[in-house]
């Protein structure tokens, strides 16, 4: 996929990689401005562990079992902590909202005037403020997984490895092009962010974010598998703590990549016809 | 052949008609209303290469959405474009690179960083080799006495100096045509000032070509030798601006300064020339018709002893709120052919 000036195919390897680079620097940049609602926002993410940990510690003690669909309390606990990796790469705050905001206030302008473009200006916009996130995010991360590290049954091995980054690194293109999908309904309707709330209403339940999704019914995981939402949360997690078989860890992956390209191909067509109802109608 | 060619162009939106009440908006859940409003109503113009044009016009009158046309931002509904050859909304990426818009009321640089941050982005968007980005910039930041502000915040600029930093991020890449919309808007009499004589001095340097509308008759004077009026998306006049003055205003504003009182057989005889508009004895003013000047000046001086004597026409705000209201009333005034023509052939500027 091309990031800017998509049909100028003349332009030089180096000088597209000098633009990425400028515009991830300054994007980066821009991240840093609010130094107090960036650090407040990075540490605020950790609270809910020590829910999790009070939550899940009380289900098992009331339960007979110690083991609930093949998890222990700990796996459990490994699960939520390894979720919040995969989220911190596949939630695009305010992403959606933002895109439905430049179309309502007429900045997009500045896309159709300027040769760039707009998808691929903000993603690496994104992949700037992830990498923001992560430069200050990793020390704090590190000591948290440290503090917890008895919830885990020790380092997968490399094949687990790769897949696991894989998964990560897909699941923030699939977070990116699904939320940019939804804010380009702007287009249509000018209004999204209703369709944002339900947006969040379903991942929150289908990618996993709160539960194992194994420990569904099976019709209804069953279901779920064939969504896009568990690629978002649940399937990095899995994918470390050996959940998925390994017959099937490849084949996850490619189904991941499909749904990938769905909305990697959704999103640009949606901004094709968007725009073109926009400069027809509107302005 | 000229720089920009339009040909018929129409531009009709579909507004949204909605009535007051909440049974209104109800209904509107499940069926709504829309009104065609037409915006440009078919537009011929030909603007050739370094004309300084101004686009005049009341508000909602067609002026921004040509603008926008002209930039690709949004499609017509008919007729045609071509501005350095190309269709404007066909968005190809060699006509993005040549020209620039800016809007008065919008923002393109990033907001909480310094505008230098953007200049550098613009620097790689538009594909500028580094040496030419740096002359073009110390040029630009020199002219416009930026040097000082490159490093701060955006946001913590006035707006004088945040509307300097939009110019010269439009201007970074030497676009040929430059479309600006409401430039000065909102900006004191000094930084108006400044950002007229910057554009003066830049469009006879670069013989660049530019489509300016304002509100602000002092930009338009001070700029524009070529003025298109447009009122209900029809253009109404195309010619030089003391064209409209001669065309539309026959008045002249005429101060007179007397040695003694003003009494009221003398205040009698000015009546008979034209309205009297103030009197501070010995000081009077009074509106006469162009034709009349002559023999009014020649009757009081013989007859009165005079200081003083200023002849001068109406302000242009004036004059061009009385072709606004014409123009808006159907008196469609006539084309300019002859200003048209010198223009056009390039010796306008």
């Amino acid at each position: 996929m091309t990031i800017t000036t998509v049909e100028d195919n003349r332009i030089p390897l180096r000088a597209r990689f000098t633009t990425w680079w400028v515009i991830f620097r300054i994007a980066m940049e821009e991240r840093f401005v609010y130094r107090g609602d960036f650090a407040l926002g990075t540490l605020m993410r950790f609270l809910p562990i020590i829910t999790q940990i009070f939550l899940w510690t009380a289900i098992f003690q009331a339960s007979p079992e110690s083991k609930i669909a093949g998890y222990t309390r700990n796996t459990v606990i490994a699960y939520y902590m390894l979720t919040m990796i995969s989220r911190a790469f596949s939630s695009m705050p305010g992403l959606c909202g933002g895109i439905a905001l430049q179309v309502r206030n007429g900045e997009i302008k500045k896309f159709l005037i300027q040769p760039v473009d707009m998808l691929g200006f903000m993603l690496l916009g994104r992949v700037a403020h992830k990498a923001a996130y992560y430069t200050i995010a990793v020390v704090p991360f590190a000591f948290v997984f440290f503090l917890c590290r008895d919830f885990f049954d020790g380092w997968p091995d490399v094949e687990v490895l790769i897949a696991f980054c894989l998964s990560l690194f897909m699941g923030f293109l699939l977070g990116f092009f699904i939320e940019a999908s939804l804010g380009l309904v702007a287009f249509w309707f000018l209004e999204v962010s209703s369709l944002v709330f339900i947006y969040n209403l379903l991942s929150f339940f289908l990618s996993g974010h709160m539960f194992p999704l194994n420990l569904l019914p099976g019709w209804a995981y069953e279901i779920v598998k064939v969504l896009p939402f568990q690629y978002l949360a649940y399937m990095p997690a899995a994918i470390f703590l050996d959940k998925i078989p390994r017959s099937e860890l490849w084949t996850s992956l490619a189904n991941e990549a499909c749904w990938l390209l769905v909305f990697v191909v959704l999103a640009r067509i949606m901004f094709q016809r968007g725009i073109q109802r926009y400069s027809g109608f509107g302005g | 052949m000229a720089i920009i060619e339009i040909k018929g162009l129409e531009k009709t939106y579909q507004v949204y008609q909605k009535k007051e009440g909440l049974r209104s908006s109800l209904r509107g859940l499940f069926s709504r209303e829309y009104k065609q409003v037409k915006a440009v109503q078919g537009i011929d113009l030909q603007i050739e290469q370094g004309e300084f044009v101004a686009f005049l016009g009341p508000n909602g009158a067609g002026k921004t959405t040509t603008l926008k046309l002209l930039s690709g931002v949004i499609h017509p509904t008919s007729g045609t474009a071509t501005v350095l050859g190309y269709t404007p909304w066909q968005r190809d990426n060699e006509y993005r690179r040549r020209f620039a818009l800016v809007m008065g009321n919008k923002n393109q640089l990033w907001w909480d960083l310094p505008a230098q941050e953007s200049f550098r982005l613009h620097q790689q968007i538009y594909r500028i080799e580094a040496d030419v980005f740096q002359n073009t910039l110390d040029e630009l930041t020199d002219l416009l006495d930026l040097q000082d502000l490159l490093q701060q915040p955006v946001r913590e600029l006035s707006l004088g100096e945040r509307m300097k930093m939009e110019l010269t991020a439009a201007l970074l890449h030497s676009p040929e045509v430059l479309f600006l919309d409401e430039p000065t808007i909102g900006l004191d009499v000094v930084a108006q000032h400044n950002i007229q004589q910057f554009l003066k001095y830049y469009q006879q340097k670069r013989k660049i070509t530019i489509l300016l509308t304002s509100h602000y008759m002092k930009d338009v004077a001070a700029l524009c030798k070529r003025v298109v009026i447009i009122a209900d998306g029809l253009i109404k006049y195309d010619g030089s601006l003391e064209g409209i003055i001669k065309s539309t205003d026959q008045r002249k504003l005429i101060t007179l300064q007397f040695r003694d009182a003003i009494d009221d057989s003398l205040l009698a005889a000015l009546k008979k020339f034209g309205n009297v508009t103030d009197v501070e004895t010995p000081r009077i003013k009074l509106t006469v018709t162009r034709d009349v000047v002559p023999r009014m000046l020649s009757t009081i001086l013989d007859g009165y002893q005079v200081d003083d004597v200023v002849v001068e026409d109406p302000p242009l705000e004036d004059v061009i709120a009385t072709v606004f209201s014409e123009v808006t009333a159907g008196r469609v005034q006539q084309i300019d052919d002859d200003e048209f023509e010198s223009i056009g052939d390039g010796q306008g500027l």
